[in-house]
């Protein structure tokens, strides 16, 4: 009798996390593939056009500046990221004084939402009347446009999404060398290595597979960024801090071209695919740590 | 000697390093307490020279803010419960036991970490529209509440607990829910403490769900209300820096009081590749 219990009662259990998770995440995500080859204003129903907001996409002088725009907020974003929140951890890592003080410090920010950082943010930049202007004119430097000239605007972009999240990445770091087993250091110390060459042959070597993790998550965080440019820069000045999410919404919901907006969302999706393997790829290029 | 010249240098530059995370958070909590004269003012007072809760005042008399609070309670809370029960017991059946497409499921779970809402919210939104969930609360509640990320941390977790607590449990006549809900459950209080903070902080924060799902202002998040707050031409910033403050004050003191389940989760769940 309860062998036959045991046999039904699994599906039972995850059936209505299956359910849900069907219905708004594997349909959407193989619906939105579909909507990718049509042309469809909502109201009427979708017409099915082929590769034609591919090509349209393809052709679009917007599209290729918007990608190269996202592509480089990532690719600065995501470094940046990875170094600081590397190097903060092997700080913090070590026995000082207060370090659970200023771990907690650094994860603050992760705490709280992107809306409420860009709102931060764009306070502290304010032209006339933000702090930072006021630092700057103290110190006797002429103001700066934060937020109002394209430059220092993305700048600024950056240097937030960083601020935002670096204090996740931290910990998990602060995690991955708690796993680093301390007498390597000592044997190392012995043999009369340097500070640097013990990073470079242990604490790197060996952090690999949460620096791998590291990297694919804030290079997915860095792709999917809405909210903090929305109410830090609305995507300007001009569209100079619009990048692929805050275009697919323009035409999504704005313009109303759901099959355009769809064909963005499926390369947005297999740039982050390409990507990740290319990570796994380079990651696993040098051999397992532990070998 | 030299080391102790070293140390103190080392500290110095700590400190100020961190003076940049935590320096914006006081001076919009500061300036939140200005009279809307004094926030304008050229140059700016580093202190308020009258501390006024008005804008605070403002901010909850003004508008709907009472209800975007209520609203974003409600949402965290329901999302919360509802993520628990379903991820635990889905994280269960994964972990536990052996039945056909087990695999194929806990699979299909961990792919779709790699789809955010941001690349499938154009069909997302179609569907909650078709559903009838389109500006409803229960919209930003139900979807996200089948989380892989949860689902990954409880089976993860529910693997560890041996096997044979369950089997004497059968053998003793118990059935498979008692099993779930009077032995796995309390077992598993470390990984849902942790599920039920997170949860709690994400749904909280969630900006773009419900931006998309919403578009009635009295249905409005905490999180939207500001965003639309700060669409306007004119922006209000005595109102808007007091909401912001409102905002924080949920998972700031959920971080105070469980500081240490953050560590634990966030190293939980990277191990998840």
């Amino acid at each position: 009798m309860y062998r036959w219990k045991k046999k039904i009662a699994p599906y039972l259990f995850v059936l209505p996390n299956l359910i849900i998770f069907s219905i708004f995440i594997v349909f959407p995500a193989l619906f939105g593939f579909y909507v990718s080859f049509t042309e469809w204003d909502v109201l009427t129903s979708p017409e099915f056009i082929g590769l034609g907001n591919f090509i349209k996409l393809f052709q679009s002088a917007d599209f290729w500046a918007i990608l190269s725009r996202t592509l480089i907020y990532v690719f600065s974003v995501v470094p940046i990221t990875f170094g600081l929140s590397m190097v903060l951890a092997i700080i913090l890592d070590r026995n000082i004084k207060a370090k659970g003080f200023f771990r907690a410090i650094f994860y603050l920010p992760t705490m709280l939402s992107f809306i409420v950082i860009g709102v931060s943010w764009r306070w502290i930049l304010g032209n006339n009347f933000g702090i930072l202007n006021y630092l700057l004119d103290l110190a006797g430097m002429a103001p700066v446009n934060w937020l109002t000239n394209s430059t220092t605007a993305t700048i600024m972009v950056i240097f937030a999404s960083v601020w935002a999240r670096v204090g996740y990445f931290m910990v998990m770091f602060i995690a991955g060398l708690q796993g680093i087993p301390g007498v390597y250091y000592e044997a190392a110390e012995i043999d009369g290595a340097s500070k640097w060459q013990q990073f470079r042959h242990i604490t790197f070597p060996l952090l690999k597979p949460t620096s791998l993790v590291v990297v694919v998550l804030s290079t997915i965080q860095a792709f999917k960024m809405f909210g903090l440019i929305k109410v830090m820069t609305t995507g300007g000045p001009g569209d100079s801090t619009t990048y692929l999410v805050q275009e697919i919404y323009q035409q999504a919901f704005q313009v109303g071209d759901m099959g355009y907006a769809s064909a963005m969302s499926v390369m947005l999706f297999l740039i982050l695919g390409l990507l990740t393997i290319v990570q796994f790829k380079v990651s696993n290029r040098g051999g397992n740590a532990y070998e | 000697m030299n080391n102790k010249i070293k140390n103190i240098l080392w500290y110095t530059i700590l400190l100020l390093f961190s003076l940049i995370f935590v320096l914006p958070i006081i001076w919009i909590f500061i300036s939140s307490l200005k009279t809307s004269n004094e926030i304008f003012s050229w140059p700016p007072t580093i202190l308020p020279n009258n501390v006024t809760f008005s804008n605070y005042i403002t901010a909850f008399s003004k508008g709907n803010f009472i209800t975007y609070f209520k609203n974003s309670i409600f949402v965290a809370v329901a999302a919360t419960a509802l993520t628990l029960l379903i991820n635990s017991m889905a994280g269960y059946a994964l972990a536990k036991f052996d039945f056909k497409g087990n695999k194929l499921i806990f699979f299909l779970f961990i792919a779709t970490l790699m789809i955010p809402l941001q690349v499938i919210m154009v069909p997302i939104f179609i569907v909650l529209r078709n559903l009838g969930l389109y500006n409803s609360l229960w919209g930003i509640i139900i979807p996200p509440a089948a989380t892989p990320t949860g689902v990954f941390l409880v089976r993860q977790y529910m693997t560890t607990i041996p096997d044979e607590v369950l089997e004497s449990a059968r053998i003793d006549g118990a059935s498979e829910w008692r099993i779930f809900s009077m032995i796995i459950l309390p077992l598993s209080k470390p990984v849902l403490t942790a599920l039920t903070i997170f949860s709690f902080m994400w749904r909280w924060n969630d900006f773009l769900w419900p931006f998309v799902v919403l578009s009635n202002e009295s249905k409005y998040t905490i999180q939207v209300a500001i965003a639309n707050f700060v669409g306007q031409f004119s922006v209000d910033w005595n109102s808007l820096l007091a909401m912001n403050i409102v905002a924080m004050i949920p998972v700031l003191l959920v971080f105070l009081f469980f500081q240490r389940y953050f560590v634990k989760g966030i190293a939980m769940s990277g191990m998840k590749m």
